[in-house]
């Protein structure tokens, strides 16, 4: 290896000296303007160190001069937008549900501080769209289980449905008449005949006539003599066009054989009361909301059947 | 040391200095247009936002104004929304086919006389002769060394231009925000920081590119000289020299009668290359440096005058028409040039696209709607088994005064709907509302429609504004429904 610099002739550049098997290495220097921004590059990278969090520590990493970071400036930024929102928030804790709708500021503030919590909490289950699946109701429609208004939506959301760790949760506990053999499976399926001829899906039969009398014996205490349901219980109206499992044979024998018992959780102690209030508001505002009624908690076309007066037991 | 160096210093170089030009001043039909069309187009342009126009009370008082903030742009009697703004495409497309029908008629005349580069470098040079002296002084001037009566005048010139810049860029800021109003807050250091940013912005470009870059920006910056290439041919009108007539040259105005035969009439006074503002020598024939202002055609014929030969040595005139004169044969009249399938078809575009919009403008609707479905979900059953689905409809009345207006269904037989401010029992097949002035109004409506029928159900919504034979808009639709497997 010769060690000495020399001219390379055809380039007129200066060796660094190496070679190898005749192959020579020119001295090629950087630009300077690239090694002035390289150099640049260096001071700006201490400065950064010294101005930010950088250097990993044991217990955390450095805190910078100016005390800033990522974390600290989210935590402002959350502050001050609280800040903004607190105002309108504690309007809505203190304005009851049902005088929400004559304070349009309000109301509409409550919808969309709804729409937000229920897209965290709630679309799991009920879909983006509130529009449920099988098993899990659709919030846009007319049909409510329990009621369809603010206040009532606001009960359902905070106790839950069915919840065991709630006292005033909402329950209704059918039987499972074939499992635990109340009816045999001939009359089950008299009943779901029965079913399906009132709910406009099959005609009258001689299984369905059988059936009629089960139904008067063992459903129309909650469901109502004519199978309209009753909200005291939670009880589905059955002759309307919405099923929350399916109106079809097999769907309707599985739920008398073995009844349904979906659960819904309580969702007080997990959300604030003012956020339960904007999520029943934006509920409510899907389109299937119902207005208050005024005193008594009787619904017109849904409550028709399930008014008479059924002293049943709630379970 | 780097190979850089040997690039920039070698003879081969990749970059040229600029050579100053200093234009001489001249008189004569084409200048004195020149000063016509300045000084048209500059009142035009810090006029036009100055004129009042009454609109009511629910709109600004501003003939033109271009009111961003609330999406509107007004232009006298004519009021355009954003979802109009194909009427400005419209305008657009007729600047373009105009500038092509111009081009191919008679050259490059929108370089020459109606480019702002051109009025504004115009109106400096003038400023800088009325300072500073003619070409002559000019030179004398550049050259002389940097004595305090230099810098004087340089500074004196600067300001001058930058108080025409200032002038120019803050014209433009009056464009978009009431101009009385924008100028009080202006002066009063109230006016948002976007109206400090544009004219300050517009002030330096102005000042930098009617000042010293000049001949640059049409040369090497606008695209146009390569463009208007493809917009010419040789039935095109464009400054020409007529080398047959001229050449060869004589030198001096004394040229001896005997030897008429043997010189032409051009006596390399470089008249014409001195009056030029972009410093070419027509005589090298066209160019892409040639605006075709025709200041050379007036130096031209102010020579010839005195020489005693006739005037149009250097002239408008048509490459064919060159060939005629060559020729010895009568041109053909500019009239019959300007007439051919080129100039026709882009007339005929420009006046069609014109008709449209004019068109479109006078039978326009100025209510309209637009629904947009709500397809999460895309319908929703309810409990007595009808079908339900939602809309967000949007009502613009654009008209200043409030305004009635009845949405309907047309189409979809036993459907009807109601405001999701309403109750289901208030459905009908119409909905009446009232949109305030110059507004949109958005409402979310339900439409409830029986289950039977097609999963996709075309109908529309209508919108009529007062009563019968108002205003009327639609938007077509379609009706979701479960499918059949469902």
């Amino acid at each position: 290896m010769a060690e000495q610099k020399r001219i390379d002739q055809p380039t007129g550049t200066e060796t660094v000296g190496h070679e190898w098997d005749g192959i020579e290495e020119l001295n090629t220097p950087l630009p300077r303007w690239w090694l002035w921004t390289f150099y640049a590059t260096i001071v700006f990278a201490i400065g950064y160190v010294v101005v930010y969090p950088a250097l990993p520590g044991l217990t955390g990493a450095t805190k910078g001069v100016f005390g800033w970071s990522s974390r600290g400036a989210l935590a402002e930024t959350m502050e001050a937008e609280g800040a903004r929102k607190a105002p309108i928030l504690s309007a809505i804790a203190v304005t009851p549900i049902e005088q929400l709708p004559a304070k349009p500021e309000l109301m509409n503030a409550a919808v969309q501080g709804g729409a937000a919590a229920f897209r965290t909490h709630c679309v799991q289950c009920h879909g983006s769209g509130a529009s449920g699946s099988k098993g899990y109701p659709n919030l846009n429609d007319d049909d409510w289980l329990w009621g369809g208004d603010l206040k009532t939506l606001e009960y359902t959301i905070t106790h839950g449905i069915r919840n065991p760790d709630e006292a005033e949760t909402r329950n209704s506990l059918m039987p499972a008449f074939g499992h635990d053999g109340i009816l045999t499976a001939p009359q089950v399926q008299d009943t779901v005949s029965f079913v399906r001829v009132i709910s406009g899906q099959e005609k009258q039969s001689a299984s369905s006539r059988r059936g009629a009398a089960l139904f008067e014996a063992n459903c129309a205490v909650c469901h109502g003599p004519q199978g309209k349901g009753m909200r005291e219980f939670g009880a589905p109206n059955l002759t309307d066009g919405i099923w929350l499992y399916g109106g079809d044979r097999e769907t309707l024998t599985q739920t008398i054989n073995n009844s349904r018992r979906g659960v819904m959780p309580a969702w007080r102690g997990h959300l604030s009361p003012t956020t339960i209030k904007m999520l029943a508001a934006y509920v409510h505002s899907r389109g299937g909301g119902e207005a208050t009624p005024p005193p008594a908690p009787v619904e017109t076309a849904q409550a028709e059947g399930g008014a008479a007066p059924a002293a049943a037991p709630a379970n | 040391m780097n190979s850089m160096n040997d690039i920039t210093d070698s003879p081969l170089g990749v970059y040229q200095k600029r050579k100053a030009v200093f234009p001489k001043q001249v008189d004569g039909p084409f200048r004195r247009f020149k000063w016509l069309v300045m000084a048209v187009t500059l009142t035009i342009y810090w006029v036009t936002p100055w004129i009042r126009w009454d609109r009511g009370p629910h709109a600004p008082d501003q003939a033109v104004l271009i009111d961003l903030a609330n999406r509107r742009f007004f232009m006298f009697s004519i009021e355009i929304w954003p979802h109009e703004f194909y009427y400005v495409a419209g305008l657009l497309i007729m600047a373009g086919v105009g500038l092509f029908l111009v081009t191919s008629a008679v050259g490059r005349a929108w370089c020459g006389y109606a480019c702002p580069q051109t009025v504004w470098t115009d109106l400096f040079q003038h400023v800088e002769r009325f300072l500073d002296g003619d070409r002559n002084a000019q030179i004398r001037l550049d050259r002389a060394p940097w004595t305090a009566s230099k810098v004087w005048k340089r500074m004196r010139k600067w300001a001058v231009w930058l108080l025409i810049s200032f002038a120019t860029g803050g014209a433009w800021i009056f464009y978009f925000a009431d101009a009385p109003t924008l100028q009080h807050a202006f002066w009063t250091g109230q006016a948002p920081f976007v109206a400090y940013g544009t004219t300050f912005v517009l002030t330096m470009t102005t000042f930098i590119l009617g000042g010293f870059m000049r001949e640059q920006v049409c040369i090497y910056m606008c695209p146009w000289p390569r463009i208007q290439a493809a917009m010419t041919d040789e039935k095109s009108l464009i400054v020409t020299y007529k080398h047959w007539r001229g050449e060869p040259r004589s030198h001096g105005k004394k040229r001896a009668a005997s030897d008429e035969a043997h010189f032409g009439d051009c006596i390399d006074c470089l008249q014409c290359v001195q009056v030029c503002p972009t410093g070419i020598d027509i005589r090298e024939g066209p160019q892409i440096g040639c605006i075709t202002c025709a200041l050379c055609i007036d130096a031209c014929d102010k020579v010839m005058d005195q020489i005693d030969r006739p005037r149009g040595l250097i002239d408008y005139a048509t490459e064919l028409d060159c060939e005629r004169e060559m020729r010895g044969e009568a041109p053909v009249p500019a009239i019959r040039r300007l007439l051919r399938p080129r100039t026709l078809v882009y007339f005929g575009l420009w006046c069609a696209i014109g008709v449209a919009m004019l068109f479109a403008l006078g039978t326009r609707a100025r209510i309209d709607i637009a629904a947009n479905a709500d397809r999460n979900p895309e319908y929703v059953r309810l409990s007595d088994g009808s079908i339900r689905n939602a809309w967000l409809i949007k009502l613009r009345n654009m008209e200043n005064r409030p305004r009635e207006m009845t949405i309907a269904l047309e189409g979809l037989p036993g459907a009807r709907m109601w405001k999701e401010s309403d109750t289901r029992e208030s459905a009908a097949r119409s909905i009446t509302v009232e949109v305030p002035a110059d507004q949109v109004l958005k409402e979310h409506i339900y439409v409830v429609a029986p289950a039977a029928g097609s999963a996709r159900e075309d109908f529309a919504f209508t919108v009529q504004a007062g009563g019968d034979g108002g205003e009327k808009a639609r938007d077509a639709e379609s009706f979701v429904r479960p499918e059949e497997s469902e």
